[in-house]
């Protein structure tokens, strides 16, 4: 799983690059300070972290025995996740309403195929706690094969881990690149 | 404590059979997939020795008309896209899957199904890159694919679609191969194998698996990028929208660099099991060897902007990628010197695998001495997109990965089999190869300090490049009749067979223990290694103390954790076949490979055929990850 990380780590990174080279080369609106929403994306961040929180507690209960205790902890992470990805839902919407879409401008292509595949790992890991949580429930997962869950864990702070480097680098760095004066696109 | 384990619904019941294509579809057997991987690559070898046979007959005289530009487009986009994913790579892959676990003293691969999956995939990937061809739309912007001259805009039509749907999906089974690889030889390595008791085969193999986990992942990033460019309208490589043409550069050859090593390691780790056996010597420092390949793996990120001398990056970064290029040519040379030293006073005995190995060792040098010259940014203005780059790369590539791959064919197949290739048409078939190799690619060199550019489909009559082009046409051909001579060898020697015993060469590593063909389960006892070239020492015991004479390595060998003990904590059982545990066969690996392959075909139609590939992947998915890896007897 480390190795698989490792990998995952270059095909980030490189999408990420990508983004940051890229980013203010936008030729035509909306440009990200017109769209983006920190407050909102901070929430959603919140949640996803909270669910590395739950995901370390669910370890810990099904390592233990608890078998119950553990299946509610896999199941909180499922739920967290399944919160994040509601809100990366929403603002896709949102986005497409004021007139952003991969095809608008740079912008829109580096920003939606970088949190879409974000967003794609966090549905596969939610897939997956799901399936966690009903071998936990049915007994199949238990204290002497908690390793399926430690190595599901890897992944899942590993995604939680990449959504704080892609926060940072789009929302918190390019949140302020206005549009260049004259060049609206939208009027509040 | 009882076990509950979760159950799938069964469409099809486990295969059992051991034969058939049943057989085949099901097999998890690191050394059936092997075979698999070599003949499917072979098969693509042939076929891109056609397309590149086609090329040469079109430039064996000026002015030809014997195929138009679009079409020559598309011949050398797939003769290279072909040549690197389909053969080379694969080719490496079928030497990785038959020989590590042999060599590390394994049951198999540490992820049999995984590795199951590594095939389909590579299968139904090739195949898709290649569906082109039926269409007459076959991809045509060179197999480096620069964008945006491969986007839409440039390049409209379906081809250059195939080839980078096909490259994704390809890339899926490099990464789930390179993984399985270094799982395998880092944790199931025979008791008493310390890392620096690895044959250089598995050390070269485990490095390349590490490139291929961190390189194949970038270019999915360009894979998918192109991908959403051509088939949704993104703007990742769109200069209208500002997209920037060098990004696909910088994003393709970061990949692109570590490949190269992909391609070359392997050869280079058989060429270092080859010459010890047959100079009855071992390898010349092998710490040297080792070290000389990770830091080639690792300096392999720091040069690809060697790549775009010419892009105007401006005269630091050209400084700088020049000076790490030239650097890497340190440690390649490092090991041209083991290898020779290798040789130096040995026992040598010329057979083919041999003279494929020592030829490895020249053509290479001569490759690698190129590729020196154009390190320099003022040398390669003059030589970039002319035919020196052409001569350069085919002398690694051909005469340094195809080489010492054949090499490894001959010393390898009596293992494989368990007859040997005939050597007389063997020495045939190397001296056709190197004739016609020379041949073709030596005049390249001039034509390019000529001038002479690539990728053009023709070239006029006064430039005076008539004679060269037609030696080089003449020794295409030549080449293809060397390897039409292994094919006859092949079927020849299958028709009289001359039964090979388990170790005939002598050999020094651990596969040469078993019988040949293995058996399905490769070792009926797991081995215990206290030596480098263990296997070796144990049969010829007096010459220990000859090349142990370092009173340290022996306190280190004594040191090693060897013993019965360790083998009873690896778990596994000593004696017969009954108490071996192996994994049962399996049909999800291919159903699933069948859903990512309907999954990238959808790229190529429409939606419904991607939504059509999803409910077979998770079918796969599901009962694979349920599915018990032995069914309860």
């Amino acid at each position: 799983m480390w190795a698989f990380l490792g990998s995952d780590v270059m095909f980030f990174g490189a999408f990420i690059a990508t983004y940051l080279v890229y980013r203010g080369k936008s030729l035509v609106g909306p440009y990200p300070s017109e769209v983006l929403n920190i407050p909102i994306t901070t929430v959603s961040t919140f949640v996803l972290l909270m669910s590395s929180l739950a995901m370390v507690l669910a370890l810990h209960y099904v390592k233990e025995g608890e078998k119950n205790k553990g299946t509610l902890w896999i199941l909180a992470v499922v739920v967290l996740g399944a919160i994040f990805m509601g809100f990366q839902f929403v603002e896709f919407r949102e986005f497409a309403h004021l007139g952003l879409t991969p095809r608008t401008n740079i912008f829109g292509t580096t920003f939606f195929i970088l949190t879409g595949i974000h967003g794609a790992h966090v549905t596969i890991g939610v897939i997956w706690m799901a399936f966690l949580a009903y071998s936990s429930n049915n007994g199949a997962l238990r204290s002497d094969n908690a390793l399926d869950l430690e190595i599901a864990g890897l992944y899942w702070h590993f995604v939680d881990i990449v959504w704080i480097v892609i926060f940072t680098v789009i929302y918190l760095i390019s949140a302020n690149d206005a549009p260049p004066p004259g060049m609206e696109t939208i009027t509040h | 404590m009882t076990t509950n384990a979760l159950t799938f619904p069964r469409f099809f019941p486990r295969p059992q059979s051991e034969t058939g294509i049943w057989g085949w579809i099901g097999t998890v057997d690191h050394k059936r997939i092997g075979t698999l991987y070599g003949i499917t690559s072979f098969l693509w070898f042939l076929i891109a020795g056609v397309e590149a046979l086609l090329i040469r007959v079109q430039l064996a005289s000026a002015e030809n008309t014997f195929i138009g530009p679009e079409f020559y487009n598309q011949l050398f986009t797939m003769h290279g896209t072909t040549m690197v994913f389909l053969v080379i790579m694969p080719l490496s892959a079928a030497f990785f899957n038959w020989l590590i676990p042999l060599q590390i003293g394994a049951r198999d691969v540490a992820f049999p199904r995984l590795n199951a999956l590594s095939y389909w995939v590579f299968l139904f990937g090739s195949l898709i890159m290649n569906a082109g061809w039926l269409t007459g739309d076959a991809p045509n912007g060179g197999w480096f694919g620069y964008a945006p001259n491969s986007g839409v805009t440039f390049n409209p039509g379906l081809g250059m679609t195939y080839w980078v749907v096909g490259l994704n999906i390809l890339g899926v089974a490099s990464i789930a191969a390179g993984l399985n690889f270094i799982v395998t030889i880092m944790n199931m390595r025979a008791p008493g194998m310390s890392m620096f008791k690895m044959p250089v085969f598995t050390w070269m193999t485990l490095i390349t698996s590490v490139l291929l986990v961190l390189a194949m992942p970038i270019l999915a990033v360009a894979g998918i990028q192109l991908q959403t460019d051509r088939v949704y309208g993104t703007h990742f490589f769109n200069s209208l929208a500002g997209g920037d043409p060098v990004m696909w550069q910088h994003i393709f050859w970061l990949f692109g660099h570590p490949e190269v090593y992909i391609l070359i390691l392997p050869a280079m780790g058989i060429v270092s099991e080859v010459l010890p056996t047959f100079s009855r010597k071992p390898l010349f420092g092998y710490p040297f060897v080792v070290f000389a390949g990770i830091v080639i793996g690792f300096m392999g990120w720091f040069v690809w902007s060697h790549h775009m001398f010419t892009v105007g990056l401006g005269p630091a970064a050209n400084t700088a990628f020049a000076m790490s290029t030239m650097l890497i040519a340190v440690p390649t040379g490092v090991k041209i010197f083991n290898w020779i030293g290798t040789l130096w006073r040995g026992n040598i005995q010329l057979n083919t695998a041999m003279l494929f190995s020592i030829s490895f060792i020249a053509m290479f040098t001569i490759g690698g001495l190129s590729g020196v010259m154009h390190a320099s940014p003022p040398t390669d203005s003059q030589q970039q997109d002319t035919y020196f780059v052409v001569a350069h790369f085919h002398y690694v590539l051909v005469g340094g990965a195809l080489l010492g791959i054949f090499s490894g064919i001959y010393f390898w197949w009596p293992k494989f089999t368990g007859w040997f290739l005939n050597e007389k048409l063997g020495i045939a078939n190397w001296a056709l190869m190197m004739i016609g190799f020379n041949l073709q690619f030596g005049p390249q060199h001039w034509l390019g300090m000529d001038g002479m550019p690539r990728r053009i489909y023709t070239y006029a009559e006064n430039m005076g490049w008539e004679g060269s082009n037609l030696a080089a046409s003449i020794g295409g051909f030549i080449l293809g009749f060397g390897i039409l001579l292994f094919i006859i060898n092949m079927i020849y020697s299958r028709m009289n067979k001359k039964i090979a015993p388990a170790d005939p060469w002598d050999g020094r590593t651990l596969e040469w223990s078993t019988s040949s063909p293995p058996p399905v389960h490769d070792f009926d006892e797991v081995p215990q290694v206290k030596y480098r070239d263990d296997f070796w020492f144990k049969k010829h015991p007096e010459t220990i103390s000859e090349y142990y004479h370092n009173e340290h390595d022996l306190v280190v060998e004594e040191d090693a954790p060897v013993g019965a003990d360790d083998a009873e904590e690896h778990g596994d059982d000593h004696g017969g076949h009954g108490g071996i545990h192996l994994p049962d066969k399996s049909y999800y690996p291919f159903i699933l490979g069948v859903g990512i392959a309907i999954f990238g075909i959808g790229f190529l139609t429409n939606t419904y055929v991607i939504a059509a590939g999803v409910p077979i992947f998770i079918w796969g998915m599901l009962g694979w990850s349920m599915e018990p890896v032995n069914d309860p007897t």
